[in-house]
């Protein structure tokens, strides 16, 4: 069924769509809406899950920890600080191998106090052990928060579902609502290995060894350092897997096809863009106008971050002359979060593009047309070497 | 197809004795019981029962004549302590040990 | 459901916590969680925080306990618990019951925030502070509830100069279901209480002062004896409180008879923690209780 909501709401008919059984939230701007949504959904019966308004954001995310340890599918949402704030239960969720599902609804962080859009909260948790998923409107919105749980139940790794604050929380645009019936068919009830049970005690997550250590019957069982290395085996193998979750979703529901990353115009590319979210979409109109001037510019937008896609960004990238990377968030003191992980992979390619960093919009810093213009026209047409570093676009405006 | 392969590794503990290994060896005192001064000994009836009430570790057993698991036993002396009829003594594990090694090289 | 008792006699001979674990020798807390358990029996789960809990409760992979249980973060032990009983909730199995073991410092300081929230929210669980009055587990650093005077880490030679924390009092401030303190010297008043306030839904707080001679600097024989004595000399108040009436219970309620309490002199001279305490601290401490205790009396005519 169609309608015309914002990007937030399409993230609660999501979360209604999955029968999450328990929601943990606290107001932050941008998300807020997501959360009163949520609310309305279970006060008016169209939700049947408990609502524990929370104190904070780190005990929003302890009620899912607990919840999902004691067998209920769990969701929370958050932005910036809120995010920040929970960053230790963050990098617990993951380690404890709960499949949650957050979305993030990106925003600045502080100091200084920013209300407004950029990806600098989720990049920062982006070693922390979360699968993240970036997506660019708000189809993929409710489409991604769904296919989020099969995906965290099917790996027993938590996701994040990354959307833009203000530019797709508090925008409207027409979307698919997913039928009921179909996504019962696509995602089954919850079912968790680790459950608390008294049928069959056992105490989680408790202090563990640097050293693998016999247990109660003799069996030598791994270490700190085994079980981690484990989550990193498993978030790197849940690639595979989100592409055919993707797969079987787009069989039920017609949409899919690019879980991992979308590419526009990208066949017989010389320069590829690359972004992620809805800087993504903003990017297609500028790179079209440069096409018509006879550029052959294609983008790439990133949905699968986190476990970082290394082959499929060295095949999409290996054989342009130059990417240029456009983000909203950095790895202060160093470079551009992306842009830095794409230089990673591709430095042990024989063959491999020009990579130019730009940094953009952060705290909501209005992106002009001209701004992407100019600096994808530059890169493009660029007689000297660009510095290896990244070019800061918009400031002291 | 959409399950790991790999078993999920979480650190979960299943119960079990001697987490810390045998804490007996911890003991530099034992507690030694006079039955002859023991209360539910004494009247062959459940009775008092302090010392097993108050063991931190359950380690004295609750029956007519209750007796002391060396293996886990700390040797905190709680027991002795709280004894209302002073039936349970504190011994120096030395001396136990030299005594228990005579024993047996006897054997 | 368990019934009450008066006497170890009819408290139930099986275990739900196996020896050789991590505790201290004489540890007070070891007392009490293996009585307490007999009072929760196997259908229950359990939410512990970073604190001795944790430890004796077992490292990975031998779990020194029989009951599940869940460790979670320093500050998110009501919150976590809050999670746990949704989730039992939306699976019908509310049968089970939610345990919460925390920490003096788990519970008066980090987290005190997740629990306000939680009684505020009107959660359903039982909330057991178990308080041996500092971190006993990071090597014995002052918390909210270290009293006055008290040689810590932090305070290692003049003592804290800050009073402690009443938690408890804090706690019933919220109008939870139920308040009680209790004592490691006194199991079976925890036993009791604990069959109480688990026959009740909403949020239950048992506040237990917990001796601990690793922290406190006595001998470890004398945990039980010490912590009787916090009690005789009317420093620590064994009590209830239910729709906003406390109640002493038991062996504080028994000095309500007397006219002289047993001087708390003699309870800080068996613990080398109160050595910086001055004659003054301790007379001033005097008059305050005797204070307190003409209070209760008064009340009670």
């Amino acid at each position: 069924m169609q309608r015309i909501e914002s990007g937030n709401v399409a993230a609660a008919l999501g979360v209604m769509l999955a029968k999450t059984q328990v929601v943990a939230a606290y107001p932050i701007t941008p998300q807020t809406p997501l959360t009163e949504k949520l609310s309305e959904l279970i006060e008016n019966g169209d939700l049947a899950a408990e609502y524990i308004t929370v104190e904070s954001e780190h005990s929003a995310l302890a009620v899912c920890i607990g919840a999902a340890s004691a067998g209920a599918r769990a969701f929370t949402a958050t932005s910036a600080n809120g995010l920040l704030y929970m960053s230790e239960q963050v990098h617990w969720a993951a380690g404890a191998r709960l499949p949650l599902v957050m979305c993030v609804v990106n925003r600045g962080v502080g100091a200084p106090w920013t209300v407004w859009n950029d990806h600098q909260d989720s990049i920062s948790q982006r070693d922390a052990g979360w699968i993240q998923i970036y997506v660019n409107d708000h189809q993929e919105i409710i489409d991604t928060v769904i296919k989020a749980f099969r995906l965290a139940e099917a790996v027993s790794i938590p996701v994040m579902v990354c959307y833009d604050g203000y530019y797709l929380s508090h925008t409207y645009m027409p979307f698919d609502v997913p039928d009921e019936d179909k996504v019962d068919a696509f995602l089954p009830a919850f079912s968790y290995k680790h459950t608390l049970d008294p049928e069959h005690p056992e105490n989680l997550n408790t202090v563990t060894m640097p050293f693998a250590r016999a247990d109660r019957d003799g069996v030598i069982q791994p270490g700190y350092m085994d079980i981690r290395h484990n989550l990193h085996q498993e978030l790197r193998q849940a690639l595979p897997i989100f592409e055919q979750i993707d797969s079987d979703y787009q069989a039920i529901f017609g949409r899919g096809g690019s879980p991992i990353l979308s590419r526009y115009q990208c066949d017989g590319a010389d320069y590829i863009v690359v972004a992620m979210g809805s800087l993504s979409n903003r990017i297609k109109d500028i790179v079209d106008e440069l096409n018509g001037e006879g550029l052959k510019i294609g983008v790439l937008s990133v949905h699968l971050y986190r476990p970082f896609p290394q082959e499929q960004i060295i095949a999409a990238l290996r054989d342009v002359k130059g990417a240029i990377v456009i983000e909203k968030a950095l790895s202060y003191g160093n470079q551009g979060a992306l842009f830095g992980d794409i230089k990673a992979v591709l430095y042990p390619c024989a063959q491999r593009p020009f990579i130019h960093s730009y940094i953009i919009g952060l705290g909501g810093r209005e992106i002009k047309k001209a701004d992407l213009y100019d600096a994808i026209k530059a890169s493009c047409t660029a007689s000297e070497t660009f510095e290896d570093t990244s070019r800061w676009i918009g400031l002291n405006r | 197809m959409d399950d790991v392969k790999c078993i999920i590794r979480t650190s979960n503990s299943k119960p079990g004795p001697g987490d810390a290994g045998r804490t007996g060896s911890w003991r530099v005192e034992r507690p030694v019981i006079d039955h002859q001064k023991c209360t539910p000994a004494k009247r062959q009836k459940s009775s008092c029962y302090l010392c097993w009430l108050y063991c931190p570790d359950g380690v004295i057993s609750k029956e007519l004549e209750p007796k002391i698991d060396l293996e886990y036993c700390k040797g905190c002396g709680i027991c002795a302590q709280e004894c209302p009829t002073g039936a349970i003594e504190m011994v120096e594990e030395s001396s136990l040990i030299e005594e228990e090694k005579r024993s047996h090289a006897k054997n | 459901m368990n019934q009450q008792v008066t006497n170890p006699v009819h408290l139930t001979a099986e275990e739900f916590m196996h020896p050789g674990n991590r505790a201290c020798s004489g540890c007070g807390l070891s007392v009490l969680y293996r009585i307490g358990l007999k009072a929760l029996g196997r259908d229950s789960i359990f939410v512990v925080p970073p604190s001795c809990l944790t430890v004796m409760q077992g490292l990975y992979p031998i779990a020194a306990t029989q009951i599940p249980s869940l460790n979670v973060t320093f500050a998110s032990t009501a919150a976590a618990a809050s999670g746990v009983r949704a989730a039992l909730k939306v699976r019908n199995r509310e049968h089970i019951k939610v345990v919460a073991w925390a920490g003096d410092g788990g519970t008066s300081d980090i987290g005190i925030q997740s629990l306000s929230a939680a009684i505020e929210r009107g959660e359903d669980f039982l909330y057991i502070c178990y308080d041996n009055e500092a971190y006993m587990n990071t090597g014995v650093q002052r918390s909210g509830t270290t009293p006055r005077g008290t040689i810590t880490t932090n305070t290692p030679i003049k003592g804290k100069i800050q009073r402690n924390k009443d938690l408890p009092t804090i706690i019933a401030a919220h109008h939870p279901t139920y308040v009680a303190t209790c004592s490691a010297a006194y199991p079976l008043d925890f036993y009791n209480k604990i069959i109480k306030a688990i026959s009740y839904k909403g949020l239950k707080y048992i506040h237990i002062h917990t001796p601990c001679p690793s922290g406190w600097g006595m001998e470890e024989r004398m945990s039980i004896t010490v912590g009787k004595m916090a009690v005789s000399a009317g420093l620590f108040d064994l009590y209830e409180v239910e729709n906003g009436k406390k109640t002493l219970s038991g062996p504080s309620a028994k000095l309500l008879k007397r006219e002289k309490l047993p001087r708390v002199a003699d309870y800080f001279k068996t613990q080398s923690r109160f050595r910086a305490l001055s004659e003054e601290q301790i007379a001033e401490i005097q008059v305050e209780i005797d204070a307190k205790w003409a209070g209760y009396r008064q009340e009670q005519e």
